[in-house]
């Protein structure tokens, strides 16, 4: 089988996948990164959301080899040492979740957002969601929680 | 949903992904965010996936009195290009930032878009109003063909399984021109219901329509015309007649936002 190689939350990870394995499972199958969840596994909801090099990306709609090389994030490799991540820190503070499935997506996603937009407003990150669908509490906690983050960052 | 079993390449250059592409059913991945979805749901079953996004074919340029998007060029990339900051391209970034959402942007490739030929795609509209013809290289020859003739029907394109799209240009349009895109989305997938681009010439306008046929297509003629007398399709979600009425509203907003920026094109 081919080899991936792959930096996944900073560490260097070498593993064989098939041609046809998606990089959602190599992350949750062979790394154990089960944050990464598969919803809908069409590309709608966003629930697959990670970082690759940086862009929010669904990894449910990726070859695990077309990541070859590249630097993969996931919510695990958001908090460090112990310290909750500016934006997870923002969903526990304004209840930007409920039952948190979407949630792992949705930080990824806003993080993209904020890389480029630090203080976006509520229509900017309402339209950086609309790859992401949540059916717990509606958006405007979830909003509110990217909006203070982009506050205190 | 998993892919049935396929094996994976990846293209070194140009001559190395042609090389890739003769073997029977193979089918070339850029970002994937059209293929990778028919694959899943095993619509189709390439022998091998040809990777092709780490080739040289990215990057917005104007230069010599045209607009260059190489293929690979993400929806992302395109919205942050400087070249199409201007009035008579402002149809562009309209477009593309309608197109999928967040993630979809940042994999999904104007190339892919043109090769997938769906029916109610946006950007091929756009780019039929501004004139744009492809630039397609097979192992044997080189060949240049304009969009209209590129897409003949429902995921159908003149560009041979052998051949790969190397650039989409777009003649720049003279000073006081200006274009636009307005469209109207179904809810659910995003794509459009109708969607119509308009350019707008000091001497001439054009008006290109998706998601009404099975291709997207330039107007001939007096657009409120051309729309009454278009071969319109209708499905469960929109009646013939209703995309018509829409067509002919949208074409109007297009236009009128085209001469706008026409008007601020000094």
């Amino acid at each position: 089988m081919p080899e991936l190689s792959l930096v996944v939350n900073g560490e260097q990870h070498r593993l064989e996948v098939e041609g046809r394995t998606l990089l959602v499972h190599a992350l949750r199958d062979e790394l154990g990164l089960t944050g990464a969840h598969i919803g809908c596994d069409t590309s709608q909801c966003g629930a697959c959301t990670v970082l690759l090099d940086g862009a929010a990306v669904k990894s449910c709609t990726l070859l695990a080899l077309q990541a070859d090389g590249r630097e993969v994030t996931t919510i695990e490799g958001f908090a460090t040492d112990g310290e909750l991540h500016p934006l997870q820190r923002a969903f526990v503070d304004h209840h930007g979740l409920q039952c948190g499935f979407c949630t792992p997506g949705i930080i990824l996603t806003a993080a993209d957002l904020l890389s480029r937009t630090s203080s976006p407003s509520d229509d900017e990150i309402r339209q950086a969601l609309r790859g992401n669908l949540c059916r717990c509490t509606g958006y405007q906690a979830i909003v509110e929680s990217i909006r203070a983050a982009g506050a205190a960052t | 949903m998993i892919p049935a079993p396929t094996r994976y390449a990846r293209a070194t250059d140009l001559d190395h992904a042609l090389e890739l592409l003769e073997e029977e059913d193979a089918k070339a991945i850029a970002g994937g965010q059209s293929l990778l979805p028919v694959m899943k749901l095993r619509i189709a079953r390439p022998s091998v996936v040809v990777d092709i996004s780490r080739l040289d074919l990215r990057g917005v340029e104007a230069r010599e009195g045209e607009l260059h998007i190489g293929p690979l060029t993400t929806w992302a990339e395109l919205l942050r290009a400087e070249a199409v900051d201007r009035p008579s391209l402002a149809a562009i970034r309209e477009c593309a930032q309608g197109i999928g959402d967040l993630q979809v942007r940042n994999l999904g490739t104007i190339g892919g878009s043109i090769a997938h030929a769906d029916p109610a795609s946006d950007m091929p509209a756009v780019l039929l109003a501004l004139g744009a013809r492809l630039h397609l290289r097979s192992p044997e020859r080189e060949r240049e063909l304009p969009l209209g003739e590129a897409l003949v029907g429902p995921f159908l394109t003149a560009i041979a399984a052998t051949e790969l799209l190397t650039d989409v240009v777009v003649p720049l349009p003279p000073a006081c021109s200006g274009s636009a895109y307005a469209s109207l989305e179904h809810p659910a997938s995003g794509f459009a219901l109708v969607g119509a681009a308009a350019l707008v010439e000091p001497d001439r306008e054009a008006v290109a329509l998706t998601g009404v046929g099975a291709t997207p297509f330039l107007l001939d003629g007096d657009p409120e015309q051309a729309i009454a007398g278009a071969e319109i399709y209708g499905d469960r979600f929109a009646s013939a007649e209703y995309r018509r009425g829409l067509a002919a509203v949208l074409a109007g907003r297009a236009l009128e936002s085209a001469r706008r920026r026409a008007r601020e094109d000094r």
